[in-house]
């Protein structure tokens, strides 16, 4: 006998990233789920951001990793409350253990909820969280090749930010091309070029976020 | 790499809908895998040899649909099929396009006894 079936795979996923989802707005907190590969800069970027937005408003960090608290412990020296997530060889966060590391967030202390995902341009991008926005981090170095070999990452993405930018002297990166192929397929997609070494186009990022913020809570 | 989680999700839905059906057991499971979630079957396959096993969709047949990725232009309308390093339309050259299909991951039937 066959039976009809006709049911998303990640069906479960994207019903406890719902529930994450009314967690943050009943809490006022936006969410946004940072993914890049590996080294692109997204830890780098979260110490960047919560410097720029101290005294703006209140910053809370979700650290996902394969293993160790090393970026968590690198965050926490920032005094910001962090919660590490170590999914003991998962490559992707998913909706239940971002669900059950909210659980040690103190949401109603927190405007601004940073999760950074697992260093993978895969796997993060079919895991909803329950996040407002999903920022890709694409750093110079790896090439200006990366949204075709990654195309559901850069489509998904609501924000791309090019990161080290201080490096494109020395690299064959093509910072138009690259732009252009990314538009091409993602028109709502927002590109700021950044690097968190000199601060160059942080502040951007920066007021992006305040905009978002000040928009939900409008 | 994310295929072990797919593949326990696909099981736990596979399993639901046969208890649903009261099946004893599962033959065929029809998968719809679009082109641009990197969903690997082979790996697919792998996991689901062991996943499965003691439940009432051990040994069973796995079948993939592969959806192409598929965009439509935004300028000409037409439909084609996205290239791996080549984002323009192969009508009039534009790179302004909307992505249609291969972003599916479901499962379409249950074969079961």
């Amino acid at each position: 006998m066959e039976i009809k079936v006709v049911k998303d795979i990640l069906g479960a996923n994207e019903q406890i990233a719902q529930k994450n989802r009314q967690l943050f707005d009943s809490n006022h907190v936006l969410a946004v789920n940072l993914m890049s590969s590996p080294g692109a800069g997204k830890t780098s970027l979260i110490l960047e951001t919560i410097k720029r937005l101290k005294g703006k408003t209140r910053v809370g960090v979700v650290e996902g990793d394969i293993s160790s608290s090393l970026d968590a412990e690198a965050i926490g020296k920032e005094g910001v409350p962090v919660v590490q997530i170590n999914t003991g060889g998962e490559c992707h966060l998913d909706a239940n253990m971002t669900s059950t590391a909210l659980g040690s967030v103190p949401l109603k202390d927190v405007d601004l909820l940073l999760i950074e995902n697992v260093g993978n341009l895969v796997c993060p991008a079919e895991f909803a969280l329950g996040e407002h926005k999903k920022i890709l981090i694409s750093s110079t170095p790896e090439g200006d090749d990366k949204p075709f070999k990654y195309p559901l990452m850069f489509h998904e993405a609501d924000v791309v930010l090019i990161n080290k930018i201080d490096l494109l002297p020395y690299l064959k990166f093509n910072t138009d091309a690259f732009s252009r192929a990314i538009k091409g397929i993602n028109q709502k997609v927002e590109i700021f070029p950044i690097s968190c070494t000199t601060g160059e186009g942080i502040e951007k990022w920066v007021s992006w976020l305040l905009t978002q913020m000040s928009r939900r809570q409008s | 790499m994310h295929e072990l989680a797919i593949t326990q999700s696909m099981l736990d839905l596979v399993l639901e809908q046969a208890e649903k059906a009261e099946a004893k057991s599962v033959g065929k499971i029809n998968l719809v895998i679009g082109g641009m979630t990197g969903v690997v079957g082979d790996c697919v396959q792998f996991y689901f040899g062991f996943l499965s096993k003691g439940t009432s969709a051990e040994g069973a047949a796995l079948s993939f649909k592969v959806i192409p990725t598929t965009a439509k232009c935004r300028d000409c309308d037409k439909h084609f099929e996205l290239k791996e390093f080549d984002w323009t339309c192969p009508y009039c050259q534009s790179n302004n396009m909307e992505i249609v299909a291969g972003k599916e991951l479901f499962v379409e039937s249950i074969e079961v006894e």
